[in-house]
């Protein structure tokens, strides 16, 4: 015990000399290495790691709801229809067909997870792909690919997701694919602007020298540079991507009635907003608290990830 | 220095006569950017040669057009008409690898020449192979080793590396695909003076270790002075006057110019003094 004492803090020091050296010796530490003081500058912004925080619950939450949720989410119970938060066996009561509104809303945690990560994969990588190649490419192809992104973005958002919707059919997978359709423009944009000022740089310059194809200089030299603004972005927008899928949910056109889906709850509550007021605010403050995880968890990474401000 | 930059052709009076052995030729350039209205044309009729193994100086003020000929050469601009050859072979619009593999670049700002995100590691590795080498890591710690760099610096990224380092991991890449022509633009006017030097004497002796073509750039007559053999002088897209080192170093110019750069040069290092 004795001995191990003062060895502790050696070994761990030598262990943050390692992760912080400027000589890494091997691909694999430098790469580690930069992990390592990318995660120490996030782990300075309490605000971002509260964010993080959450959205791990969240994680957990959506992992583990077969095992933490009190009831089942489908099970009727008119009995004990619009209990207030606090009755025994409703820690946040229960709505008009007597479901347990907080085992709805753990497992509604999984439909909002899916959805976020279905659109943070679609749209982005589109925009990115389409915003990249015109940025690159200039003339005719920049020409055509910008004004379609105009064309979409001329449409309100959620009006063009209603009217994909209605065009594909209701349900969670059409209000993702509806939602990418309408976000992806933005992206465009951003990796447009950043490519057009990486294009001329003296590195893409070298390797063009290399030999190196439009393709390859694209996917290896640009994508990186662009990532880290789109990260950032994507974070800041997934608020309004959970709003958006919430909002396709309470007109109907998203998740189908007995999906646990927190929009589709507050649809639900509608009916009884003015005396039972819980039905509808708890899943509100579901999505409040996760949007808002994900617009500090956005700050934070803009601090990390974007060259223009972090780099010294 | 300049004995040894003698090598193969005669440097001097007559760089014409070794048409054959020319490591550049470049006849009646001109380089324009922009269309119609908006056309500048940044070079205008510009003639050079620059023997096999020679040494060439391109210099005039900024602006004056000599980075534009390197550009025009690399094919980086477009929009140029005129002849250009190396080794022998004319060039069309386009270049392919084999090209690349026989001349290289090195960039005027260290600081803007490499990709910020990734390791010197990463971009002599993805040089080597775009050239089709297979012994990629026996060649990165040799490449580096070259320039003066040690293994130690193989997994460092661009933040890193102080300006002169940077330079010479630049230069590590231009050699990569082991060129016999190397485009020198500025390569120093973005370090510090104590720098500068390095690198000029590392350029030397890697010129005089390869038996390397050098077409340089610069706006530093002492720095031309110190590694070519023959000289050019710009003036707004022209070349004014072409004449070996000596002439420059004894004041026998035809041109005013010249003179007037001789003249300010002088009064620089005077000043230095």
């Amino acid at each position: 015990m004795s001995i191990s004492d003062p060895e502790q803090p050696n070994v761990s020091q030598s262990w943050r000399d390692w992760l912080l050296t400027d000589t890494p010796t091997s691909r694999r530490h430098a790469r580690i290495a930069a992990l390592y003081q990318g995660w120490l500058s996030f782990r300075g912004n309490h605000m971002a790691m509260f964010g993080l925080f959450i959205l791990l619950a969240l994680v957990l939450i959506a992992a583990l709801a077969p095992w933490i949720a009190p009831h089942d989410p489908f099970a009727q119970d008119l009995a004990t229809r619009l209990k207030p938060p606090g009755t025994p066996g409703y820690l946040l009561g229960s709505d008009g067909l007597g479901r347990d509104i907080l085992s709805r809303m753990i497992w509604g945690a999984r439909i909002t997870l899916y959805i976020v990560a279905l659109v943070a994969l679609v749209a982005p990588i589109a925009g990115l792909f389409v915003g990249t190649v015109a940025g690159y490419a200039g003339g005719w192809t920049d020409r055509v690919l910008m004004r379609i992104t105009d064309i979409f973005l001329a449409f309100p958002r959620l009006v063009l997701a209603l009217a994909f919707v209605a065009a594909l059919g209701a349900g969670i997978e059409n209000a993702v694919l509806a939602i990418s359709l309408t976000a992806w423009p933005p992206y465009a944009r951003i990796a447009r602007a950043e490519t057009l000022t990486i294009r001329n740089s003296d590195y893409i310059h070298a390797v063009r020298l290399q030999g190196a194809g439009p393709l390859r200089i694209i996917t290896r030299h640009i994508w990186p540079l662009c990532i880290s603004s789109l990260v950032v972005r994507v974070t800041l927008d997934m608020a309004g991507i959970i709003l958006a899928a919430a909002g396709l949910g309470f007109l109907g056109l998203g998740a189908q009635p007995p999906t646990p889906e927190w929009g589709a709850m507050i649809s639900e509550g509608r009916k009884f907003i003015l005396d039972f007021w819980w039905v509808a605010t708890m899943p509100g403050l579901a999505i409040f608290t996760v949007s808002l995880a994900f617009n500090l968890l956005g700050d934070g990474l803009r601090d990390v990830l974007d060259p223009k401000e972090g780099s010294q | 220095m300049n004995t040894r930059a003698d090598t193969g052709a005669n440097t001097g009076a007559d760089t014409q006569a070794t048409k054959g052995a020319n490591g550049i030729e470049i006849e009646n350039l001109n380089v324009w950017f922009g269309e119609h209205e908006d056309r500048v044309d940044a070079v205008r009729d510009a003639s050079l040669c620059v023997p096999e193994g020679g040494s060439f100086g391109l210099v005039g003020e900024s602006g004056s057009g000599k980075s534009t000929i390197l550009r025009a050469l690399t094919g980086l601009v477009p929009t140029w008409s005129g002849r250009m050859a190396v080794l022998g072979r004319d060039l069309g619009r386009r270049r392919d690898r084999e090209f690349y593999r026989s001349v290289q670049m090195v960039f005027q700002d260290p600081y803007a020449s490499l990709h910020p995100r990734q390791s010197v590691d990463q971009v002599l590795g993805e040089t080597l192979s775009l050239h089709g080498f297979h012994d990629i890591d026996r060649r990165i710690n040799k490449l580096l080793d070259d320039v003066g760099l040690g293994p130690a610096f193989r997994f460092r990224y661009p933040h890193q590396l102080s300006g002169g380092q940077r330079q010479r991991v630049a230069i590590a890449r231009a050699l990569a695909p082991e060129p016999r022509i190397l485009l020198l633009d500025e390569p120093t006017s973005a370090l510090d003076v104590s720098v500068q030097a390095e690198i000029l004497n590392l350029l030397v002796d890697l010129r005089a270790e390869r038996g390397l073509t050098y077409l340089m750039v610069s706006h530093n007559l002492a720095v031309v002075g110190h590694m070519c053999s023959d000289v050019a002088v710009m003036q707004l897209g022209e070349i004014v006057e072409t004449l070996p080192v000596e002439d420059m170093r004894a004041g026998r110019t035809t041109h005013p110019y010249t003179r007037h750069l001789l003249q300010a040069s002088l009064g620089e290092m005077a000043a230095g003094a």
